[in-house]
C-alpha cells in the first residue's frame, strides 16, 4: 500500500484506516463467530489446518520439555534414590491392595455370571501424554498427543492416576483437546460415596475447585466426603473418583447449600493421562426379562 | 531490494515468534499475566513500517491465531481489527510520543481489547472472568518498550548490513 509521505498528509490517514472497511471486517468476523458457535463446521477447517497446527504445538512445547529433561539429567543421585524408594513403597501398597481387589473381582465376576449381567466392567484405555501448550488461560483445556488416527473420539472420558480429568471436546489427526472438569462450561454427574447422594459437579473457573450447586440443605453431606462419578447421563462410567468435599455453605438465596469440592485428579499439568474408550451402555429402560425364569445355574439344590 | 527481503523476513519471523510465544507454557500462577504478543508486535510494525499492516492482514493474522488457539474462529480476528484500526487512525500522533506515553497508549488499547473480548465472551454465554483477567494489559504495557527496542534494533542492524 502506498503511503502519503508529502507534507500535507492529514493527521488522520483516511485511506489506511477506512471506517467502512473496518465495519466490513467486523461483520465478517462476527458472522464467522456465529457460524462457528452455532454449528461448529469450522472445526473441519481446524482439522484440515492441523498439518500446520500440530507441529506448532510440538514446537511450542519443546522448551519446557527440554527444561524438564535437563532437570532430570541434573537432579542429584540422592534425590533420585529417595524418589525411587518412595515409589517402591507405593508400589508395595498398591500391590497389596490389588491382591485384595483380585479376590473381590473374582467374587464379583461369579455373582455377575449368576445374574447374567450384560455389562462388563473392563474398559478399553489408552495412554496419552499432555502436550505443554496453553491456548487460553481462562478456558481450562489441555492438549494431548493422541488424536483421530490413534482412535480418540469426541466425548470420551479422560482420567489420570487419581481421578477424572475431563473429556475430549475436539479431535485433530494426531492431537486432541480435553476440556477439564474445572472449565466453567463443564458439569458432570457425581454421587457421594458415603451416602449415595447424587449431585452435579460444575467447574467454576478455578483450577483447584469444583462446585456442587443446589444441594438440599437437609442433605447428608459434610467436608471430607468422597465424590465419585455416578454414571448417569452416560458420558462418564460410574465409580471413578472426582474429588472430596472441602466445605459447604448456603447459597445466595438461602434455599440450597453449595459445596466446594477439591478435585482428585492432578489437573495442573500431570504428565500422562488415560483415555477411556468404550462408553457405558446408554441409560434407558432395562431389557425385558427372558420368559423362562431364573437361569439354571442360580438354582439351589 | 535486498533490504526489502531482509525486512520481510524480520516481519514474518516476528509474527511466527508471536504465535509460538502465545502457545508457550508458563507456570500456572503466571498464566493470566501473559501479554498479547501479536498485538504488541503488530503495533511496532504499524508505527514504524506501516506498509506491512492493513486491516485485511490484521484480520487474516487474527484468524490464524484463532486456528492455533482453538477458540471461537474470528475472535482474535475481530479484536485485532479493532486494535489495528485505532492504531492506524492515530498512527501519526503515536509515532512521536515519547516511550512512556506510547506505553500508556498500549495500556489503553489493550484494556479496550479486554472490553471487546469480554463482550464477545458474554455474547458466547460465558461467565465473567476473574479479576486477574485485567492484569495482562499492564504486563503488555511493561513489555512494550522492550518489544519496541528489540525490533527496532534488529531492523537497524539489517539496514546497516545491507547498506
Amino acid at each position: 500500500m502506498a503511503l502519503t509521505r508529502n507534507e500535507a498528509a492529514p493527521l488522520f490517514s483516511p485511506d489506511t484506516a477506512n471506517t467502512l472497511r473496518l465495519i466490513a471486517y467486523l461483520a465478517l468476523a462476527i458472522a464467522l463467530m456465529v457460524i462457528d458457535h452455532r454449528n461448529g463446521w469450522l472445526v473441519q477447517v481446524r482439522y484440515f489446518a492441523s498439518a500446520a497446527v500440530e507441529p506448532m504445538y510440538r514446537l511450542a512445547a519443546l522448551p519446557s520439555r527440554l527444561a524438564r529433561s535437563a532437570g532430570d539429567a541434573m537432579s542429584d543421585r540422592t534425590r533420585l534414590n529417595q524418589r525411587n524408594a518412595e515409589l517402591e513403597r507405593e508400589l508395595l501398597l498398591a500391590q497389596a491392595r490389588l491382591n485384595r481387589l483380585q479376590s473381590v473381582r473374582d467374587q464379583n465376576e461369579r455373582l455377575q455370571q449368576l445374574l447374567e449381567a450384560q455389562r462388563s466392567l473392563d474398559l478399553g484405555v489408552q495412554l496419552a501424554r499432555i502436550i505443554d501448550v496453553d491456548t487460553d488461560p481462562f478456558r481450562h483445556r489441555v492438549t494431548i498427543d493422541a488424536g483421530a488416527r490413534q482412535g480418540v473420539a469426541v466425548g470420551e472420558a479422560v482420567l489420570d492416576a487419581h481421578g477424572v480429568m475431563g473429556q475430549i471436546v475436539e479431535v485433530l489427526p494426531n492431537t486432541a483437546t480435553v476440556m477439564l472438569i474445572t472449565d466453567p462450561a463443564h458439569a458432570l454427574p457425581v454421587k457421594s460415596e458415603r451416602t449415595g447422594l447424587r449431585a452435579i459437579a460444575r467447574g467454576n473457573g478455578a483450577l483447584d475447585s469444583l462446585e456442587l450447586p443446589n444441594v438440599p440443605i437437609s442433605a447428608d453431606i459434610k467436608p471430607g466426603d468422597m465424590l465419585v462419578t455416578s454414571g448417569l447421563g452416560g458420558h462418564f462410567p460410574a465409580g471413578f473418583p472426582v474429588g472430596t468435599v472441602r466445605n459447604i455453605r448456603n447459597d445466595a438465596s438461602g434455599m440450597f447449600a453449595v459445596a466446594t469440592v477439591t478435585p482428585s485428579a492432578a489437573l495442573d499439568r500431570s504428565g500422562e493421562v488415560l483415555i477411556l474408550h468404550n462408553l457405558p451402555d446408554p441409560v434407558g429402560p432395562p431389557r425385558p426379562a427372558p420368559a423362562e425364569g431364573p437361569p439354571a445355574t442360580a438354582a439351589q439344590p | 531490494m535486498n533490504r526489502m527481503r531482509a525486512n520481510d523476513w524480520l516481519f514474518w519471523g516476528s509474527i511466527a515468534a508471536c504465535y509460538l510465544l502465545q502457545l508457550m507454557p508458563l507456570p500456572q500462577a503466571m498464566l493470566p499475566l501473559k501479554p498479547w504478543w501479536l498485538a504488541l508486535v503488530l503495533m511496532y510494525w504499524t508505527l514504524e513500517a506501516p506498509d506491512y499492516v492493513n486491516l485485511g492482514r490484521a484480520f487474516v493474522l487474527g484468524l490464524v491465531g484463532d486456528v492455533f488457539s482453538g477458540d471461537l474462529l474470528g475472535e482474535q480476528a475481530l479484536r485485532l481489527c479493532v486494535f489495528c484500526f485505532i492504531l492506524l487512525r492515530f498512527r501519526a500522533r503515536l509515532r512521536f510520543f515519547p516511550m512512556w506515553q506510547q506505553a500508556l497508549a498500549v495500556l489503553a488499547l489493550l484494556l479496550n481489547d479486554r472490553v471487546v473480548l469480554l463482550a464477545i465472551r458474554a455474547a458466547d454465554g460465558q461467565l465473567v472472568p476473574a479479576a486477574s483477567y485485567w492484569l495482562a494489559p499492564f504486563i503488555g504495557m511493561l513489555a512494550w518498550p522492550w518489544v519496541f527496542l528489540l525490533l527496532d534494533d534488529a531492523r537497524a542492524r539489517l539496514r546497516v548490513r545491507d547498506a
